[in-house]
C-alpha cells in the first residue's frame, strides 16, 4: 500500500467510523497482518475498543481474518482489504446508478446495504419499506412485495450477491468448538459459491410501517408485537447480502465506453455499442479482453425499436466503428454478415491515454500536450526529432521537455554507442511509458482527494462555532413552526444570525459543496485509471 | 574507461547550438530558496461539471456523511473519568461504554475472540413496576418484616453492583411482555426508582464545555 493510499484510507475511515476505527485501520494497513493482541498492544488502545473496531470493519467487508502463521491452532490474524475502503469514495455513484436503473426502491436498497455492510434480505425489505412509507403521503404505504421484486431484480442482474460463507467445510470431527478458519493465503471469491445469486425463500408479507407520533400508541404496540413474532419465521437467517462492486464497475466501464463513442462519433454509434455490450453482458467474464463475437444480423435484430435504421446503414456504422483509431470495435470474421467484438481492454487503454493527454494539456499547455502525444505515438525520439515533429522552436521544446521530465511524465532512455557511457557518444531518447505514467497519475489522484478532504475538514473546523449556531437556530425555527408561531417570532429568531454571518455561512457552504463535488469528479478519474491498470494485470 | 580519450578531437553527439543557449549567454540564475509552496499557476483549472446528476450525487454524499455519524458503527471511545466517582454517575446514561457493542453482528461469522457483550439500545424502563412485582410481598409479622427488609437490602446491593446485567434481563423480560409501551414514557422522567427527572443529575460537566472564545453574548 502506498503512502497516499494509506493516508486516504485513514481519512475515509475517520469520516465514516470515527477516530478509533481510523487508528486501528491505519495501523493494520501499515503492518499487513496482525493478531488481536498484537494490534491492541501496538495501538495502545483498550482491547474492547479494538474488538469493536474490528467488528465494524468486518461487518463492512474491509477486514478479513484467517488462520495465522502458526496454523489453525494459533491465534487468528487479521488483514485489511484496502480497495474496499477506497470504494467508500464511490458510494454516491453506486447509489445513483441503482436509482437510474431500478428507481427509488432500488436506490434505497443499495443505500441501506452500503451503509450497513451486509444485511439479510428480510431486514432490508422491512427497512426500505418503512423508509418509503415515511416519504409517501398520509394513508398510503409501501407493500413488501414491491420491495422484494426490486431486490430480486438487483440479485438477478448480479448487482447484489450473497456474502461468502466461512469455509467450514473441512470441519474436523474431533469436537472442536471453533469453526476452523480458512488459510490466510487462500482467496475465496464470493462467486465461487454456487448459490451466490440464489434468492432465499422467505415468508414476508405486509406493508411498510409509518413512524407515528405517540397518539397511535395502541396500534403500534400490536403491530410491533406481531412483527416480533414474525421474526422467527423469516427463514433466511444467516444469509447476508452485500453489494457486488465488481458488477457496478463493469457497468461504469461500459458507460464510459458508450459515452466515449457517442462523443467521438455520434449518438447512433453509441446506441449500437450499447446494444452490443448489452447482448454480451452475461456471456463475457469480468476480466475478458473483448466481448463475445456478435454477428451483424444479431445486432440488427437486437437494436432498440426506436432506432429503425436500415441494414446497410448499420453495416456502414459498424465499418466506421472498426476503422476508428480508438479501436473500440473490432471485426473478427465475415460469417453472419460480419462478426464484431468490442475491444474492452483496448478501449480502457485508450480512455486512460486520453486522460493522461488531457492532464498534460491542462497543466502544461497545448504545445506540451502535443509533444506528449507525439512521444506516446512514436515511442522513442531524440531531442532534435521532437523539435522537428512537434513543430516547436528548439528553445521552447527543450524547456517543455525538461519540465515534463522533472514531473516524471517523460523518461529519458540512454543508448550508448560505446561500452563507456560517455555523454558525447550516447543517444538520449525521450519516451513515455503509458502504464507507469498512469500509476503515477493515480497516486497523484489519491493525494488530491486526500488534500480535498483535509481542506474540507479544516474549513469545517474553522467555522465550527458559526455552524453550530446556525444549526441551533434552525432547530428553534423548526420547533416554533411545528407549534404554530407567528411570523414576527420567526423573523425575530431569524434575525439572530447577522447579515455578515449569513454571508460567511453562505460562502462556507459554497466552498464545502465545491470540495465535495471535486472529490466526486476526481473519483471518476480514479476509477478509469484503476480499471486500466487492473486490466493490464493478469487475472488472479 | 580510458578508451578513446585523446585519440582524436572529442566529438559530441549534440551540437552546441542545440543546447538552447549560445556561447556568451548567461546560464539561468541558481535557486537560493526552495520553490514556493503554492507557486503561481500558469493555467487555471477547468471548471467542475455541473448538472442535475452532479448535484444529486453531491447531496447523496453529504447525506451519507451525516447519517453515518448516527449509525452504531461510528465508534467513540468512552470518556475516562478523571474526577472523583459521583452519585450522579449512576444516573448518567447514553455514554458509550467500551465493553459493549451497540449493534448485534452475526457472531457465527466472526472469530470467537471478538465476541463482546451486546448492549441493547437503552429502552426506557418503567423501573417501578417490575421491581414491585419482584419484591416479595411484605408478609405480616415483625420478624418476617425485618427479615424481608434485610433481604431487600442485600438484594439492592446486588442490584447496584450488577446494575447492567439486571437491566438487560429486565429489558429482555419486558420485551417479551410489552415491547412498545415503554417508548411512550418520557425518558427524562422515570428511571431506576428515583423521584427526580434525569436533568437533576446533571453534574454541570457539560455546561460551558463548548468553546467560549469570541462569544459576543455574555454568559450569566
Amino acid at each position: 500500500m502506498t503512502a497516499q493510499e494509506v493516508r486516504l484510507c485513514g481519512l475515509l475511515l475517520q469520516e465514516h467510523f470515527g477516530d478509533v476505527v481510523e487508528k486501528v485501520g491505519t495501523h493494520l494497513i501499515r503492518s499487513g497482518v496482525l493478531t488481536l493482541r498484537a494490534l491492541a498492544h501496538e495501538t495502545k488502545l483498550p482491547l474492547d475498543l479494538v474488538k469493536k473496531s474490528l467488528c465494524v470493519l468486518m461487518q463492512h467487508g474491509m477486514c478479513a481474518f484467517g488462520a495465522g502463521r502458526r496454523g489453525p491452532a494459533g491465534p487468528v490474524e487479521y488483514h485489511i482489504i484496502c480497495e474496499r475502503i477506497l470504494h467508500m469514495l464511490r458510494y454516491p455513484r453506486y447509489i445513483y446508478t441503482a436509482k437510474s436503473l431500478y428507481g427509488d426502491t432500488g436506490e434505497l436498497i443499495v443505500e441501506e446495504i452500503l451503509q450497513r455492510g451486509q444485511m439479510t434480505m428480510s431486514s432490508t425489505v422491512k427497512t426500505v419499506a418503512d423508509r418509503l412509507t415515511h416519504n409517501m403521503p398520509e394513508g398510503q404505504s409501501m407493500d413488501y412485495s414491491e420491495v422484494v421484486s426490486a431486490f430480486s431484480r438487483l440479485v438477478e442482474t448480479h448487482f447484489l450477491q450473497r456474502c461468502p460463507p466461512l469455509a467450514s467445510a473441512e470441519s474436523s470431527s474431533s469436537g472442536e468448538v471453533n469453526t476452523p478458519l480458512p488459510a490466510v493465503t487462500k482467496h475465496t471469491e464470493p462467486e465461487d459459491h454456487p448459490e451466490c445469486y440464489k434468492l432465499p425463500y422467505i415468508n414476508l408479507t405486509g406493508q411498510g410501517k409509518r413512524r407515528r407520533s405517540s397518539e397511535d400508541g395502541e396500534a403500534e404496540q400490536r403491530a410491533a408485537k406481531k412483527a416480533k413474532t414474525d421474526n422467527s419465521e423469516r427463514g433466511d437467517e444467516g444469509i447476508y447480502w452485500q453489494v457486488n462492486f465488481q458488477r457496478f464497475h463493469l457497468h461504469f466501464r461500459d458507460q464510459a465506453i458508450i459515452n466515449a463513442v457517442s462523443c467521438k462519433l455520434d449518438q447512433t454509434s453509441g446506441e449500437i455499442v450499447r446494444t452490443m455490450l448489452r447482448m454480451s453482458e452475461v456471456t463475457t467474464s469480468a476480466h475478458a479482453a473483448f466481448t463475445q463475437a456478435l454477428s451483424a444480423n444479431e445486432i440488427f435484430r437486437a437494436l432498440p425499436s426506436s432506432y429503425n435504421i436500415a441494414r446497410p446503414i448499420l453495416d456502414q456504422y459498424l465499418t466506421l466503428l472498426v476503422d476508428d483509431p480508438m479501436e473500440f470495435v473490432g471485426k473478427t470474421g465475415d460469417s453472419g454478415g460480419g462478426m464484431y467484438v468490442v475491444n474492452l481492454h483496448r478501449a480502457l487503454a485508450n480512455l486512460a491515454r486520453a486522460t493522461l493527454e488531457s492532464v498534460v494539456q491542462e497543466r502544461f499547455g497545448s504545445r506540451s500536450a502535443r509533444i506528449f502525444r507525439l512521444l506516446l505515438r512514436k515511442r522513442h525520439l531524440e531531442q532534435k526529432q521532437v523539435e522537428d515533429f512537434a513543430m516547436v522552436p528548439a528553445k521552447e521544446a527543450k524547456d517543455m521537455l525538461y519540465t515534463l521530465l522533472s514531473e516524471n511524465l517523460v523518461q529519458l532512455q540512454e543508448i550508448p554507442k560505446t561500452p563507456d557511457y560517455a555523454p558525447s557518444r550516447t543517444f538520449y531518447l525521450y519516451t513515455v511509458n503509458q502504464l507507469p505514467t498512469a500509476r503515477l497519475l493515480l497516486q497523484r489522484c489519491y493525494k488530491t482527494v486526500g488534500n480535498l478532504i483535509e481542506r474540507r475538514l479544516y474549513e469545517t473546523k474553522e467555522n465550527k462555532r458559526l455552524l453550530e449556531k446556525s444549526q441551533r437556530i434552525e432547530a428553534i425555527l423548526a420547533s416554533l413552526q411545528a407549534t404554530g408561531a407567528e411570523a414576527e417570532q420567526l423573523t425575530e429568531v431569524e434575525e439572530m444570525i447577522t447579515a455578515p454571518e449569513r454571508q460567511q455561512l453562505e460562502s462556507l457552504r459554497h466552498h464545502i459543496n465545491k470540495l465535495d463535488s471535486s472529490e466526486n469528479q476526481v473519483d471518476e478519474t480514479i476509477f478509469l485509471l484503476e480499471s486500466y491498470i487492473n486490466s493490464t494485470q493478469a487475472p488472479r | 574507461m580510458a578508451g578513446s580519450r585523446g585519440r582524436g578531437r572529442t566529438q559530441f553527439s549534440f551540437s552546441v547550438d542545440a543546447l538552447g543557449f549560445g556561447r556568451g549567454d548567461s546560464l539561468p540564475s541558481t535557486a537560493h530558496t526552495p520553490s514556493p509552496l503554492f507557486p503561481p499557476m500558469q493555467f487555471r483549472p477547468v471548471p467542475l461539471h455541473a448538472g442535475e446528476e452532479v448535484d444529486y450525487m453531491l447531496a447523496l454524499k453529504q447525506e451519507l456523511r451525516a447519517s453515518s455519524k448516527n449509525l452504531p458503527f461510528h465508534i467513540k471511545a468512552a470518556r475516562t473519568k478523571t474526577d472523583v466517582a459521583r452519585y450522579s454517575d449512576k444516573y448518567q446514561n447514553g455514554e458509550p461504554k467500551n465493553n459493549c457493542i451497540e449493534w448485534s453482528p452475526d457472531w457465527s461469522r466472526m472469530p470467537k475472540e471478538l465476541c463482546i457483550k451486546v448492549r441493547k439500545p437503552r429502552k426506557t424502563v418503567i423501573g417501578a413496576k417490575p421491581q414491585l412485582t419482584r419484591k416479595p410481598k411484605v408478609a405480616a409479622g415483625k420478624e418476617e418484616v425485618l427479615q424481608k427488609l434485610e433481604t431487600l437490602e442485600k438484594r439492592e446491593e446486588e442490584q447496584h453492583s450488577e446494575e447492567e446485567e439486571d437491566e438487560e434481563k429486565k429489558k429482555q423480560n419486558e420485551e417479551e411482555e410489552e415491547p412498545d409501551a415503554d417508548e411512550e414514557y418520557d425518558e427524562e422522567e422515570i428511571e431506576d426508582e428515583t423521584d427526580y427527572i434525569m436533568s437533576y443529575f446533571d453534574n454541570g460537566e457539560d455546561f460551558g464545555a463548548d468553546s467560549d472564545d469570541n462569544m459576543d453574548e455574555a454568559v450569566y
